[in-house]
């Protein structure tokens, strides 16, 4: 490998030259934006984020081990998991339906409908927590009805998944919504032109066109339900080994000033949803690359999704 | 599935080319009844949906105001004027007035790094941006715990300087900003790269500063998605509860924001007092999902005046899918 002196200038100018990592620009600015990017986001995110996990490395296995494996984490572990998966598929059912009915039909007041499905994004999760709690208690607007049905919501696991049903709702929407719209009506016509029927066309051509959205609705609520807090506790009854979340087992542990312990929890519910997140994108640029059709891309909406999940 | 995939984008436009020629005139003959469902079908559908929502969106809501005045007028507005609920309030607005301008800031200048210039590590840094929200709301809290609090890795040092972050103000100001940390940015990067810099190039080459490209092209440009990131950053910033509630330390009249306040009203069994200032909240809600309309509307115009209009000569399917191919 002999390099002409004139290479080797080129390569050591660029070297040199601080920036040679981006394209040329005609546009000011860039080293000021980059540079106060990535010092905020050090400070607020990664430095907090990485003591955290530095946090865990001073532990003792052993330690951290009987933290994150005890009997009642165990319980909180199957119900936070268990809960917020039977509320994401709950809400991928209900969710896709709202947005089949939002996109598809007409009816007197769907705007105003349309908005509201943003509500559990607004609402602060405290207040929604407390109002689920008033309304679906033994003697609440709905649930003084269900109750002598033998049905109990508020203050038992039932609650916790309603809860994470209004936290995750808007998810789903949010994401199949905008698929549904871009979806090309034609290739329906096509297809009931060529004799299949309503229910045919909506399974084999309608559904695996939205069925990506749905999956991505689906995680991003299951995502949000693991972590979800403020809306739990409220109507949850917080039972240890029967309603208690893993959340909140954080906070206990806080309280009694078990920063070890806190810390271990919080490190495989980081864990968890760092793993649910790397699902969601592998799936996502997999089926970006065997669709490159624009459709699936064309998810404006769905950006505001993600904005909210947390 | 390639056989699929196949039909899919092969059979549809030699048969939409035909149905395109014949129908063009008259486009309402495009949309025929054979692609909806039976009236009887749509209408429980609807049913379904609409009972749906009124279940779990619509009472909940209702009911906060319902609970809130169900001791009359007068408790509701001395529940809102204890002083306790006075400085909640206070709180709650000082840590948002902290909060969004900074999110304001640091969105700003990452949409235009990133969105505006090609650098390698794009991607990683936008994953970076999008982490705070895959992070739960009680672990937000507790890195700052872990970082400034008594046990944390700074706090003796900040103990010896009697400084005390975790348990007061800054703490719960940090916190909020580390979960609203992506609302502004997450919100301009996708309006901003679609926008493309040929404008701002353009003033560049007649001349205009860097500040007054920004402030005449740029910021023109973006005032809706800007306004649209706000509305949603503040809503989350006031509304916070479980980081806050770790970092806070619950001390009333001191370090309780609103959320905070409703649920400790709330413990005591004081629930006429919590729901009243949960309307306050619930209130909020509403004032930012009618502004979110708002800017929605006008974002989706600007999109389309800026973005789709060139792109796009033709709604027609068949043109389009042959552009791609």
């Amino acid at each position: 490998m002999n390099l002409s002196s004139s290479e080797v200038a080129v390569a050591t100018r660029s070297a040199r030259a601080g920036f040679s990592f981006r394209k040329p620009s005609a546009l000011p600015g860039f080293g000021l934006a980059l540079g106060f990017t990535v010092t905020y986001l050090s400070l607020i995110v990664l430095i907090p984020l990485a003591a955290t996990f530095l946090k865990t490395a001073t532990l003792d296995w052993p330690h951290f081990v009987r933290a994150v494996t005890s009997a009642r984490v165990l319980a909180s572990y199957r119900l936070t998991f268990g809960a917020a998966a039977v509320a994401a598929l709950i809400n991928a059912i209900f969710g896709f339906l709202v947005a089949w009915v939002l996109v598809r039909y007409q009816f007197p007041g769907k705007r105003l409908v349309d908005a509201l499905v943003d509500l559990p994004f607004a609402l602060p999760t405290a207040v929604a927590g407390i109002a689920l709690a008033a309304v679906y208690a033994g003697n609440g607007w709905i649930g003084q009805w269900l109750e002598p049905l033998g049905i109990k919501i508020a203050f038992t696991r039932a609650g916790v998944v309603l809860a994470l049903t209004f936290i995750g709702l808007p998810f789903v929407v949010r994401t199949v919504q905008p698929v549904l719209e871009e979806f090309e009506r034609e290739q329906e016509e096509a297809a009931a032109c060529l004799g299949a029927s309503r229910w045919l066309t909506f399974s084999r051509i309608v559904f695996p066109a939205v069925a990506p959205a749905l999956l991505t609705g689906f995680s991003l609520a299951l995502a949000r339900g693991l972590g979800e807090y403020g809306s739990v506790i409220f109507i949850a009854g917080n039972v240890p080994m029967k309603s208690e979340i893993t959340a909140l087992l954080i906070i206990t542990e806080l309280e009694q000033f078990d920063y070890a312990g806190a810390t271990a929890l919080a490190v495989v519910m980081l864990l968890a949803s760092f793993s649910l997140l790397l699902l969601i994108n592998t799936l996502q640029w997999w089926w970006q690359r065997r669709h490159s059709n624009s459709r699936i891309q064309a998810r404006p909406r769905a950006a505001v999704a993600e904005v909210l999940t947390s | 599935m390639s056989n699929r995939s196949g039909i899919k984008k092969g059979a549809p436009i030699e048969f939409d080319a035909e149905f395109n020629t014949e129908f063009n005139t008259t486009p309402r003959a495009r949309r025929p009844e054979p692609v909806t469902e039976s009236r009887p079908v749509r209408i429980v559908l609807i049913t379904v949906t609409l009972v749906f929502l009124l279940a779990f969106l619509v009472v909940p809501l209702a009911a906060v105001f319902q609970l809130a005045l169900s001791k009359g007028f007068a408790y509701y507005f001395d529940a809102l004027a204890d002083p306790d609920a006075w400085s909640a309030i206070r709180l709650t607005l000082l840590v948002a007035a902290i909060a969004v301008p900074l999110n304001v800031v640091f969105g700003l200048a990452a949409s235009w790094a990133i969105a505006k210039f090609e650098f390698r590590g794009k991607s990683l840094l936008m994953t970076l941006i999008d982490l705070p929200f895959s992070v739960s709301p009680v672990i937000s809290g507790l890195v700052f715990v872990l970082l400034f609090g008594a046990q944390g890795w700074l706090g003796p040092w900040l103990e010896a300087h009697q400084i005390q972050l975790i348990f007061a103000v800054p703490g719960i100001v940090m916190a909020t900003i580390f979960v609203t940390f992506p609302f502004v940015a997450r919100e301009l990067i996708p309006l901003m790269q679609a926008q493309g810099t040929e404008e701002e190039e353009a003033a560049r080459v007649l001349g205009a500063s860097g500040w007054q490209m920004f402030r005449r092209v740029t910021l023109p440009n973006i005032k809706w998605g800007l306004l649209y990131g706000v509305i949603l950053c503040n809503a989350r910033a006031m509304g916070e509860f479980g980081a806050v509630s770790v970092v806070s330390g619950h001390i009333r009249g001191q370090t309780n924001t609103m959320p905070l306040h409703v649920e400790i009203l709330y413990n005591e069994y004081n629930f006429a007092a919590a729901f009243a200032v949960a309307s306050l909240l619930a209130l909020l809600a509403l004032v930012t999902l009618a502004l979110k309309l708002l800017a929605e509307g006008r974002l989706k115009q600007d999109s389309h005046a800026t973005v789709r209009a060139p792109a796009m000569p033709s709604q027609s399917m068949p043109v389009r899918q042959q552009v791609q191919q």
